[in-house]
């Protein structure tokens, strides 16, 4: 090294040299060309482009020079020096690259593992069906109304218009609950509810019209369990009561329902039938979800759904009893209404394939996980 | 109500080319639920034909006694030679009319007739029982002897009336009438727009005053009486063969002629009927109320103590027939009977006949309290046409005349309370306005007509129903009966305008967070049933006077194991998670919502009120306290591993950690702070035990409890062993929510963290020491977090270390060192304070 020329003689410098600067140049980019990996690449690093590297000494040398000989050699170092740090840096990132690519394919994971860590929950799908029938109405504008399950008689069955001894009353199998000490039987005048129809009552006596409520919940009918019956099961029950409601709307109404439910080409039908609460009353069918009525007359397309019948039987509806509006305390000359119940067990089991109504009553995860959060 | 497609086309000219199912098709249509239409005579193929038994011979050296016989069958087997038949059967002899299988036929079930050889004998075709037939059942199991008139070799198929279909209708209690022919074929005659030939158009003799004697004390009950007398019945007459086809294709028991008639007039004009052997009748005929303590022997050979409600046939010596019911055994027409030595048949040959009509309340009451539901009380019930007794009584004279060879007593005894035709007025246009459709006064009018109304009026309507029709008593009544004749099919689909709703309730929409919660963190639900029993009680080591044991009891439970209703949702969901343990499934997470019922205060009658106004609100809260109290729960149990071990590592058993996180997680939807204590209650773990409590309007309130099961509980209930579980009152929570979430401040100045580990005693909550470090940290602290817990030597015995991270932050500036360890230092002390915590290392 030498210290700077105060003399400004010209002084021939052997490192500032053009052929020694190229010289030193090419080393450089050979250097790390060279360099197989990133260590080796630092090492040409330091030893081409620091502190003690020849362009570094050669650049310090420039201060010696005579000033009319300074910018010459600068540039040509600078150049130099430009050349050797692009060089680097393509190189830096070509071995980047490349440890990059070793690296992430080192950690490679099997993406296939299963993560069942915490396994998933579910409600039950009683529930959740229950709650998308009722969102199909409250949708509408309809309220969600409840009632107690252990319920008065009165609401259960008088207020409905089940007359005392009338066989209607002994068509569905009651259970009664015990009354205070000395009474025996059904004396209690409270049962399980038999039905969510005592929600009618409840809401018409509560409410002024009109009333657009459903009302789900839980019933009890004394039936063994068995594959097709329980003795506890879910009902949804739908009560409308305004000016001027006609057993039209209430057909609209049943088809909306199925429509919401299981598709637009969906109806529903009615027959006559017979229920206390309801006068007229009907038995609704809705269309064979599956088969959409093609499997009638049609052997070769059997229908396990509907039996082949193009229709699935619902439940019950009709115009509500003016009987139960005079004893709810409507007025049944101004106001009509209609009124409909179904089980969710049978919706849930055409719906979904269930076979046995044992598997929804008996809370194996098994049956109640594969339905997750909504239905 | 089985009706035999052949029968019914008696009384209406329906298309011959109608099959049952188009006539269940349209009977659907018009109300009818026919639920199947069988098919008679299904898979049985001729020649059967009518033989006559020539020889027998008694083959007896085999382990049953065996008849070779030979049959005359006619020209039908195509020689005209005697058949050679093997028989099993003995319940006939020479000379005797049979059924005989030729070659080549089949009988249902696909029994294929044809020579074999059998004992030692070939045997040509199969003399026929009413079974192999497809008939119905025979008591006897014998083969048919036919009566001797039929020629043989003629087609016994249509001798028998084999082919048939018969639908089977489910009636409906307000459709009494349809439980005739007569009232099927009215439907049938409306739904095909063809006239219906009425049967119980019939002539009737005036009722004089030398019939048999009747009197009626109770006129309220039995408001019609008529009784007629036939003599001379010859004991050994059969129902002809068509009576009992007919008969049995409805579903009943073919027993003798005289029985048989008032069977088959009950099943074609509806109107149940009674056959006294008059002779062994004492006096008049009575109608009464049965004195309390009354014994009658009925018919089905049962002794019956009477109620004073029953209402009985009477005659000198006591009642001799529950009215409407059943009769007494005492006065039942004999079976004729056939002295082995002369052959002679005795049996009765003097008959009363009765056809009244009953209180259909009273007879309903009288059926459900023997528990004896006949043929006649099912009709008495749902009402009978009173106006067809007179009929009814004189078709039963008629064939008893007809085929028992009886003369009919001039006598004619009819007692009938006065009574006028039922109107109901309506306005013409209601029947529209109820389906909204246009159907316009004359079709009205019309559909009335068809049903057995006269109408008159314009348009107010006056409308007298006919007597079969009792259901009809109001406007709706009518309108149902125009709206299903002119096709329920034909309404139009319309959608009513509900005012705006205001969606779900917070309360229901916190029930269903709730459930979305609990499945979040991997509960799956399970909805058991309310019924539990004392035992699951004394397994949950509830104490005597504990409150879950005052229970709501079913008076008939399905069990009487269970005969009460839940007071806790554990019973049934830790009966899930044992089933579900016992299936393989270890690593279990259940939950479920509903209610339990709390009795509460002295047990009451809920009253029954008036149903012709609405009742009172003191009334109706009268009612609603007989009620028990029916409280939302929530509850979740755990068992296994909360989570799994795999490849990831380690799993985790669940424990009463789970459970009281569970409480936590349900508060949160609630949006209430829960409290959370140590408390010692059952079935829970005494150390492992945490009561939930909730403020309500100031108040402290119990939510309930969660932690690890008692290992005594475990035990009883054979659960998994640590079995956990929580149970949480949703009312309570809902009343203590504090309403919606207020949105915090969020600074973005820098966060300062100190941590600190404190020691304490081991009895002392963490949640106090956390409540005090907070308090005395003020409001510079963003959050504080318990990190570890650590017991051991270097804490010494009966301390623990609790080391939390505490986070302070400013609104509006960086906190300095020093700001923020004078925080620490300020929580620390308070902490010291109030639970002697110690800084650790200090």
């Amino acid at each position: 090294m030498s210290a700077p020329n105060k003399s400004y003689d010209p002084v021939e410098v052997e490192a500032l040299k053009p052929e020694e600067i190229e010289r030193m140049r090419d080393e450089a980019v050979a250097a790390f060309a060279a360099a197989g990996d990133l260590d080796e690449l630092a090492h040409a690093k330091t030893a081409h482009t620091g502190g003690t590297s020849p362009l570094a000494l050669a650049n310090r040398e420039i201060g010696a020079l005579p000033p009319q000989a300074k910018a010459a050699a600068g540039k040509l170092v600078g150049q130099a020096r430009g050349v050797v740090s692009k060089a680097l840096a393509a190189r830096q990132a070509e071995l980047e690259a490349e440890r990059d690519a070793r690296v992430l394919v080192e950690e490679a994971v099997d993406v296939t593992l299963p993560y069942d860590r915490i396994p998933a929950g579910a409600r039950h799908p009683l529930t959740t069906l229950m709650e998308r029938v009722a969102d199909v109405f409250v949708s509408m504008g309809y309220e969600v109304a409840e009632g107690p399950e252990v319920e008065a008689e009165w609401f259960n069955f008088d207020a409905l218009n089940f007359v005392p001894d009338h066989p209607a009353r002994q068509m569905q199998d009651t259970f009664f609950v015990q009354g205070p000490e000395g009474t025996t039987g059904d004396e209690s005048g409270v049962v399980l509810r038999t039905h969510t129809s005592p929600v009618q009552a409840r809401t018409l006596i509560d409410r002024e019209p009109p009333v657009y409520v459903v009302c789900p919940g839980r019933v009890y009918r004394t039936d063994e369990l068995d594959a097709t019956h329980t003795p506890v099961f879910h009902q949804i029950e739908l009560l409308a009561v305004d000016e001027g409601l006609t057993m039209a709307d209430l057909k609209g109404t049943l088809d909306h329902m199925v429509q919401a439910l299981f598709g637009a080409d969906m109806k529903t039908r009615l027959r006559p039938n017979f229920f206390p609460f309801t006068e007229p009353s009907a038995e609704m069918d809705m269309l064979c979800y599956v088969c959409r009525g093609e499997s009638v007359g049609n052997p070769d397309r059997p229908c396990r759904t509907c039996g082949s019948e193009g229709w699935i039987e619902l439940g019950g509806c009709g115009m509500v009893n003016p009987k139960v509006l005079v004893a709810c305390g409507v007025d049944p000359e101004k106001y009509s209404g209609f009124a409909f119940g179904f089980g969710i067990e049978r919706m849930l089991m055409f719906r979904h394939n269930v076979e046995d109504m044992r598997d929804m009553v008996e809370g194996d995860v098994r049956f109640t996980r594969p339905f997750g959060m909504e239905i | 109500m089985r009706v035999p497609l052949s029968w019914l086309r008696e009384y209406v000219d329906l298309p011959a080319t109608e099959t049952g199912r188009d006539v269940q098709a349209k009977l659907i249509t018009a109300g009818l639920e026919v639920e199947t239409v069988e098919q008679l005579g299904a898979g049985l193929t001729g020649p059967l034909v009518v033989g006559k038994v020539l020889t027998i011979e008694e083959l007896t050296e085999f382990k049953k006694p065996i008849r070779f016989c030979t049959v005359d069958v006619g020209s039908a087997n195509g020689t005209g030679e005697p058949q050679e038949i093997i028989c099993g059967a003995r319940n006939f002899a020479v000379g005797d009319k049979v059924v005989v299988a030729l070659p080549g036929a089949v009988l249902p079930g696909d029994f294929r007739i044809a020579e074999r050889k059998t004992y030692g004998k070939v045997s040509r075709g199969m003399i026929c029982s009413s079974e192999e037939l497809g008939m119905g059942e025979d008591p006897n199991h014998g083969i048919i002897v036919l009566p001797p008139e039929h020629e043989v070799g003629l087609d016994a198929t249509a001798l028998l009336e084999l082919y048939d279909e018969v639908l089977d209708i489910a009636v409906t209690p307000d459709r009494g009438y349809c439980l005739s022919m007569r009232g099927v074929a009215r439907e049938a005659a409306i739904a095909y727009g063809l006239p219906l030939r009425d049967p119980a158009l019939l002539d009737v003799p005036a009722p004089n005053s030398y019939g048999y004697p009747v009197q009626i004390a109770d006129p309220i009950g039995c408001d019609r009486f008529t009784a007629r007398t036939v003599v001379g019945l010859a004991p050994e007459a059969r129902s002809p063969i068509w009576l009992q086809r007919r008969l049995q294709k409805a579903g009943m028991r073919p027993i003798s002629l005289a029985v048989d008639i008032t069977n088959y007039v009950m099943l074609e004009l509806g109107q149940p009927l009674h056959a006294y052997d008059r002779t062994r009748i004492d006096g008049p005929i009575g109608v009464r109320r049965a004195e309390a303590g009354e014994k009658i022997t009925t018919l089905d050979g049962t002794v019956r103590v009477l109620d004073a409600a029953d209402l009985v046939i009477t005659d000198n010596r006591g009642p001799i027939g529950i009215a409407g019911v059943m009769g007494g055994a005492d006065t039942e027409i004999a079976d004729p009977v056939t002295d082995a030595e002369t052959g002679a048949v005795t049996g009765s040959s003097e008959v009363v006949i009765e056809a009244a009509h009953f209180d259909p309340i009273s007879i309903a009451r009288t059926a459900r309290r023997h528990k004896l539901s006949s043929e006649a009380s099912k009709r008495f019930e749902r009402g009978v046409d009173p106006q067809a007794a007179a009929a009814a009584a004189q078709r039963c004279v008629d064939l008893l005349v007809l085929l028992a060879g009886g003369t009919a007593e001039a006598g004619v005894t009819e007692i009938a309370a006065p009574s006028a035709p039922r109107t109901v007025t309506m306005p013409a246009n209601h029947p529209d306005k109820v389906a909204g459709v246009d159907y316009g006064r004359e079709t009205v009018v019309r559909r009335l007509q068809e049903v057995g109304c006269d109408v008159y009026g314009q348009d107010e309507l006056v409308v007298t129903v006919p007597s079969w029709r009792p259901d009809l008593n109001e406007p709706n009544d009518l309108a149902e009966e125009v709206i299903r004749l002119e096709g329920y099919e034909n309404l139009p689909s319309t959608l009513p305008k509900p005012p705006a709703g205001r969606g779900l309730t917070e309360r229901q929409r916190v029930h269903r967070r709730v459930g979305r919660a609990l499945a979040g963190a991997g509960y799956v639900e399970a909805l058991n049933y309310p019924f539990m029993g004392q035992q699951v009680l004394d397994q949950l080591g509830l104490d005597a006077d504990d409150a879950r044991r005052r229970v709501v009891t079913l008076v008939n439970p399905l069990s009487d194991e269970e005969p009460a209703l839940r007071t806790t949702l554990l019973p049934g969901l830790l009966g899930a998670l044992r089933r579900n343990d016992s299936r393989g499934s270890h690593d279990l997470a259940l939950f479920e919502t509903g209610l339990v019922f709390r009795p509460e205060g002295e047990p009451k009658v809920a009253v029954r009120l008036p149903v012709d106004r609405r009742p009172t609100d003191e009334e109706i809260a009268g009612v609603n306290a007989a009620l028990p109290a029916q409280p939302r729960r929530a509850a979740v149990v755990l068992a296994g591993a909360r989570e799994q071990s795999g490849w990831w590592g380690k799993g985790r058993p669940a424990d009463w950690a789970d459970a009281i996180e569970a409480a936590r997680t349900i508060a949160a939807e609630a949006g209430a702070e829960l409290l959370i204590e140590a408390d010692q209650h059952a079935p829970w773990h005494p150390g492992r035990c945490a009561a939930f409590h909730v403020v309500v309007d100031g108040v402290k309130t119990l939510a309930g409890h969660g932690g690890e099961l008692h290992p005594r509980v475990v035990k009883a209930l054979g659960l998994p062993a640590r079995s956990c579980a929580m149970e949480l009152d949703l009312d309570v929570l809902e009343k203590a929510s504090e309403g919606p979430v207020k949105a915090p401040r969020i600074s973005a100045f820098p966060i300062a963290t100190q941590d600190v580990a404190l020691v304490v005693d081991q009895a002392v909550p963490s949640s106090e020491v956390e409540s005090h470090l907070a308090e005395g940290a003020g409001e510079l602290l963003e959050s504080i977090r318990l990190f570890d817990v650590y017991t051991g030597d270097q804490v010494g015995e009966g301390k623990k270390s609790l080391a939390y991270a505490l986070r302070f932050r400013a609104a509006d500036r960086t906190l300095t060192v020093e700001e923020a360890t004078a925080a620490r230092d300020a929580a620390v002390a308070r902490a010291a304070e109030h639970t002697g915590a110690v800084l650790r290392g200090a």
